[in-house]
């Protein structure tokens, strides 16, 4: 009866054995549209920063793409430079 | 080869050599400022086209995203008319376009690439319509934030 309410003294951690992968590589995504700035968004965080690889398991090849499109899209007002509201 | 290309250029032939061997593929934006009317847009829009045909290229698309709103001001304006150009031109000419962009004063801000094999396909696609936001349904939720 005492045993039931287990107390952890650190935190336990939740497994998730997903593994991350690289959508574009994954899907056959070849180009990266630097127009569409919805799609961007999600390699953006709130403040309008590009997520690191370790964050959303871009390939480094597609990352590099990615981080070009981003900047292409902010420099036709597509996407903000500095910005604390993103999302 | 410096020596060799202005021997070329001063010849007329470089343009004869750039223009038959590579006709890249390029994309442009251009922003022109909210405070034109539409007509005078249009205008503006023709003058680049026609810079682009002189100039010997082949314009392959155009598009044009009418008025929307910017993402951050730029020139002190939260809004700008999108215009879109896609041609196949010779490398040089490419300057010469930028540098009639930087002149314009209704130009607020433009774009060039060269597009790559996969970047024509991805318009083509996109173009065709058979495309439908394909680009977007790479699973949504495992979006790491």
């Amino acid at each position: 009866m005492a045993n039931e309410q287990i107390q952890y003294v650190t935190a336990p951690k939740v497994e998730d054995n997903r593994k991350k992968y690289c959508r574009f590589k994954k899907n056959g995504i070849k180009y990266i549209d630097y127009k569409d700035a919805n799609f961007l968004l999600k390699f953006v965080n709130d403040q309008g920063k590009v997520l690191p690889r370790r964050l959303t398991g871009t390939s480094l090849k597609f990352q590099r793409k990615v981080a070009q499109a981003v900047k292409r899209a902010r420099h036709i007002g597509l996407l903000p430079y500095v910005t604390d509201s993103l999302k | 080869m410096p020596k060799f290309a202005s021997v070329l250029k001063q010849n007329g032939l470089i343009n004869f050599i750039i223009f038959n061997k590579s006709m890249q593929q390029y994309e442009t934006v251009i922003i022109l400022t909210p405070l034109l009317s539409e007509e005078i847009s249009k205008e503006v829009i023709a003058k680049f086209r026609n810079i682009l045909t002189e100039g010997g290229a082949e314009i392959v698309h155009e598009d044009n995203w009418g008025l929307k709103k910017l993402a951050y001001p730029i020139e002190k304006k939260t809004t700008g008319f999108y215009h879109l150009t896609e041609f196949k031109a010779p490398g040089e000419l490419i300057s010469k376009l930028e540098i009639e962009y930087k002149r314009d004063e209704r130009v607020m801000r433009f774009l060039t690439i060269r597009l790559d094999k996969h970047a024509i396909a991805y318009n083509e696609k996109k173009r065709s319509g058979a495309f439908n936001k394909k680009a977007e349904t790479p699973k949504a939720e495992e979006v790491a934030q």
